[in-house]
């Protein structure tokens, strides 16, 4: 997309420019860069010297079973967080959509939510769900369930998930119910006229006419589920109990800061960012499709 | 005060050539309305004068200067937007100030010319309000008083009426060209609506395809518009183009199965001369003698009344009759030779008629001439 | 005609959703005001006892096991969240300026450049930028802390999608009555973009406020320690946590984002819904 009229002149836009691409390129260009350097090199036992070790590193992430088993429970975490935040929102937004009086009440009283840092979700979590002191927590052990996420790893992973999901629903009902809203009042009558109803103009109607929402939140919910989500889960246990919780995030992060081994983590960062393009290359296919829409 | 020439002005974007060469000179304090379909390159002309768009090839002269490389702001000229292009967080009065600040004026002096702008245009009571407080109208006066008050050399007007709903458009129609003939600016006025081009202009250009088809005055546009484009834009309901051949020595053309005489007037063109013969609707008239033509629909307009009519074979004809005038299946009509206009088949262009007495005269002028 | 479903039960639905989403929330709020060794037993009440709100004076001046006042924290994680949203709009509007109101060589370079910096999360780079930051020496700075964080892709995008709605015809109007690119820019361009200014500041303002993984990597001096750092900090301590310290403290740490959003809630929703994020 392009602009009609211009300003002329050459010096007044790289003035303006200028700044940003700075910073971009010293904090984010150059770091991404020796991110890729270091993946293809192996430091010393003393971290005295390096040396060139081409896809070494890549070839035995790829052959660590524990490596595995964390790219396995990112993509669990990541579709339970998209699917659980996007389905609870879709449907409060639908509901909140049905009826205009309070529609601008329960948007307030469920848009504060967004405001809330991941790290903090986990703490609101772990205060409810803690087994001694948390209000559910502790009620769920009184009547015989074994409730611990700091011994069990399901019940951690299920805690991790409820939190980051939670957090997020709001940003979903916001933009679930700027799209129900921006469906003409027109096409839904038109569908009455034609005798669809509920259920049925929900998915021939109005359902087709929000994919292109659809697509941009599953993206954006994908995004946040694999990146945001480290403070998380990193403040639930730190992604234990052993490494049940454990994402691709958090590995990079343990690996890296923890244990010191800075080609298995940069190497690690090379591959969540081959993730990133793809998810973008994803989201820039559906934006496309949305403008079309 | 000042005269706008063009030069020769060329535009294309790509391998689309919009504007195929255009000059024009206007004369000072000279309204031009521009009149073309969407896409016949009048916005592009415009834009072109007001430096919001480079020429590929050609000169705009305003007030005998050179300014074709000049910025927008350095032409001394105000526009008038179709969307109004009101700045929305500025009241009335500081939209129409803002041009004056920016050169440095004086406070008072900006206050006094905002102050006799307002009063010409009736928004005195408006200047503390907000666009979208306004309605259409006031909005549409905010934009012609931003223009005014800077007193340039040269009005641009780029269809700023479209937005306004048709009773509004005929009072603001009035207004403007009140307010033009007071002020005596030159300007410049693209429109693609006839009846405000017909109104307006002391001239018309009526633009096809990126090249003038006509310039001249609404009358002489109207009455011997200069091609068959022009005289089927011109004019509403359009005029009716009937294709034929001369004959009779150029004073006859046989059109679906009848010869229409040209009475007085000869067509200097061989029989037989494929040609097209225009005639408006409300020119046509009935008569018992006249051609049969099969009628399709009749609309009844209220004083007068629309009769279409075709025949097999594809020539249809439009008459603006007196309401209640006696149609039934078939129409008998006939073209009276004073309202007639003949243009060339091939080229579209309108043939001149000589008076065919003159023939000889003519033909004697055009010897001398040749010795 | 069939009459619609019975706005009674989505009207229900929708209120106990409110309430579940509050819980977490009521939760830490109503055990803050109570006994500490209470909570330890599991005897969180729901009802918030008046005589404990003494708690917040306590976590404000004197902090918690794990972490220092709460006010210092509160104060950088202020200063982090302004300095962030402050930065990234100074920084953003002029490029996204620049990158849609003119024609310049690597126009479109540079624009892709600040793009892919999309793909690049701070999760993705962590250790390299630390070590440049190592490097300049930023590590225990505020410097060090915001700076990273300001260049990013996001607000320039959003910039740029707001002014490709600003209509030509205004920029025209603009130019006719002499206004050059800087003072189009103040005049005109920042006043029309208000609302999306103010959207964006949220945005960064609750981003700024929120981040965790960089500060612990980047901020080591407790002196730096943001109020979400502070809060996991005293979860962390495993023995003798002071519950309601730590829930008067989750408050504290939730009011001030949760504000700026309730309170620039309509520029805030039109902004993100209409710039797609």
């Amino acid at each position: 997309m392009e602009r009609r009229t211009l300003f002329p002149g050459r010096v007044l836009p790289a003035l303006l420019i200028l700044p940003q691409l700075v910073l971009t390129g010293v904090f984010f260009l150059w770091p991404a860069i020796q991110a890729i350097k270091s993946s293809l090199e192996r430091e010393d036992a003393f971290g005295t010297s390096t040396e060139f070790v081409g896809l070494d590193n890549f070839v035995d992430l790829f052959g660590d079973p524990l490596y595995l088993a964390a790219i396995g429970r990112t993509l669990v975490f990541c579709a339970c967080v998209t699917g659980i935040a996007m389905g609870v929102a879709l449907g409060l937004a639908v509901l909140a959509d049905t009826e205009i009086r309070g529609r601008a009440f329960y948007r307030t009283m469920l848009i504060w939510p967004y405001a809330v840092a991941p790290a903090m979700a986990a703490v609101l979590w772990v205060l409810m769900f803690h087994p001694q002191i948390g209000l559910v927590g502790a009620w769920l052990n009184r009547i015989g369930i074994a409730w611990d996420y700091k011994l069990d790893g399901t019940q951690a992973m299920g805690l991790v998930i409820l939190a980051a999901a939670w957090k997020q629903v709001s940003y979903n009902f916001i933009f679930f119910l700027a799209g129900l809203q921006a469906i003409p009042k027109t096409i839904i009558e038109a569908a009455r006229i034609d005798g669809a109803r509920g259920v049925r103009r929900f998915r021939t109607i109005v359902l087709p006419l929000l994919m292109p929402t659809v697509y941009f939140l599953l993206v954006v919910d994908l995004v946040y589920a694999a990146f945001d989500t480290f403070a998380t889960v990193y403040a639930v246990n730190g992604g234990g109990p052993g490494q049940s919780t454990q994402t691709l995030v958090l590995k990079v992060y343990l690996d890296g800061v923890v244990n010191a081994n800075v080609g298995s983590s940069s190497a690690q960062s090379v591959v969540l960012m081959a993730g990133v393009i793809v998810l973008c290359a994803l989201q820039f296919r559906f934006l496309g499709r949305k403008a079309a829409a | 005060m000042a005269g706008l020439k063009l030069d020769g002005l060329r535009k294309r974007f790509g391998n689309n050539e919009i504007l195929k060469g255009v000059d024009l000179a206007l004369a000072d304090g000279e309204m031009l309305v521009i009149v073309g379909a969407s896409g016949c390159g009048k916005s592009t002309l415009l834009r072109i004068v007001a430096g919001l768009e480079t020429p590929s090839a050609g000169r705009v002269l305003i007030d005998g200067r050179d300014v074709t490389g000049l910025d927008p702001s350095a032409r001394d000229i105000a526009m008038v937007f179709q969307n109004y292009a009101l700045y929305p967080h500025m009241s009335v009065f500081e939209n129409m100030a803002y041009a004056l600040k920016i050169r440095g004026l004086p406070r008072s002096e900006i206050r006094a010319k905002v102050d006799a702008a307002s009063a010409l245009l009736g928004l005195e009571a408006l200047l503390e309000r907000k666009p979208r407080q306004l309605s259409g109208g006031q909005r549409q006066r905010v934009a012609m008083g931003r223009a005014i008050v800077r007193a340039p050399k040269l009005f641009l007007f780029d269809e700023p009426l479209s937005n306004l709903d048709a009773k509004l458009r005929v009072q603001m129609r009035g207004e403007i060209r009140r307010l033009q003939r007071r002020l005596k600016v030159t300007s410049l006025y693209v429109t693609h609506d006839q009846v405000e081009a017909m109104t307006l202009g002391d001239r018309l250009l009526v633009m096809h395809q990126g090249v003038p088809a006509q310039l001249a005055t609404p009358t002489e546009v109207f009455e011997r518009p200069a091609d068959t484009y022009v005289a089927g834009f011109i004019g509403s309901p359009a005029m009716n183009l009937l294709p034929g051949t001369l004959g009779r020595d150029g004073t006859s053309v046989r059109v679906a199965d009848a010869d229409v005489a040209l009475g007085a007037w000869r067509f200097d063109r061989p029989d037989g001369h494929r040609v097209v013969l225009g005639i408006r609707p409300e020119h046509v008239v009935l008569d018992a003698l006249g051609m049969t033509w099969p009628v399709e629909v009749v609309e009844l307009l209220g004083s007068e009344m629309l009769v279409h009519a075709g025949r097999p074979g594809g020539a249809s004809l439009t008459l603006k009759i007196a309401n209640g005038a006696p149609v039934g299946d078939a129409i008998r009509v006939s073209f009276p030779a004073a309202h007639i206009h003949v243009f060339d088949e091939a080229t579209g262009l309108r043939i001149e008629p000589a008076l065919a007495s003159s023939r000889v005269r003519e033909a004697g002028s055009r010897a001398d001439a040749g010795a | 005609m069939r009459r619609r479903m019975p706005p009674l039960i989505p009207h229900a639905v929708l209120i106990l959703a409110i309430l579940l989403f509050a819980l977490p929330i009521w939760i830490a709020v109503a055990g803050s005001t109570q006994d500490s060794a209470a909570i330890a037993r599991g005897e969180v009440s729901l009802v918030p006892r008046l005589s404990g709100l003494g708690v917040y004076r306590d976590v404000l001046v004197n902090g918690s096991a794990g972490a220092g006042p709460v006010w210092r924290s509160l104060l950088v994680s202020a200063a982090m969240a302004l300095a962030i949203a402050f930065g990234k709009i100074a920084l953003s509007l002029p490029s996204a300026y620049a990158v849609t109101f003119f024609r310049f060589p690597f126009r479109m370079t540079a624009f892709w450049l600040i793009f892919l910096t999309l793909m690049l999360p701070v999760e993705v780079r962590l250790i390299p930028t630390f070590q440049v930051m190592a490097s300049l020496d930023l590590i225990n700075s505020f410097t060090g802390l915001t700076i990273p964080l300001v260049a990013s892709a996001t607000a320039t995008l959003l910039f740029r999608q707001t002014f490709l709605a600003v209509p030509d015809e205004l920029v025209e109007a603009a130019r006719m009555d002499g206004a050059g690119p800087l003072r189009f820019l103040r005049d005109i361009l920042i006043p029309v973009s208000g609302a999306n200014i103010a959207a964006l500041f949220v945005i960064l303002f609750v981003y700024g406020w929120n981040q965790y993984l960089w500060p612990l990597l980047v901020a080591t001096d407790p002196k730096l320690d943001t109020v979400v750092i502070s809060i996991v900090k005293m979860v962390g301590v495993d023995t003798a946590t002071e519950w309601n310290k730590v829930m008067a403290t989750a408050v504290l740490a939730l009011v001030p984002p949760v504000a700026v959003v309730l309170l620039m809630q309509r520029w805030f929703v039109k902004g993100l819904t209409e710039g797609d994020k």
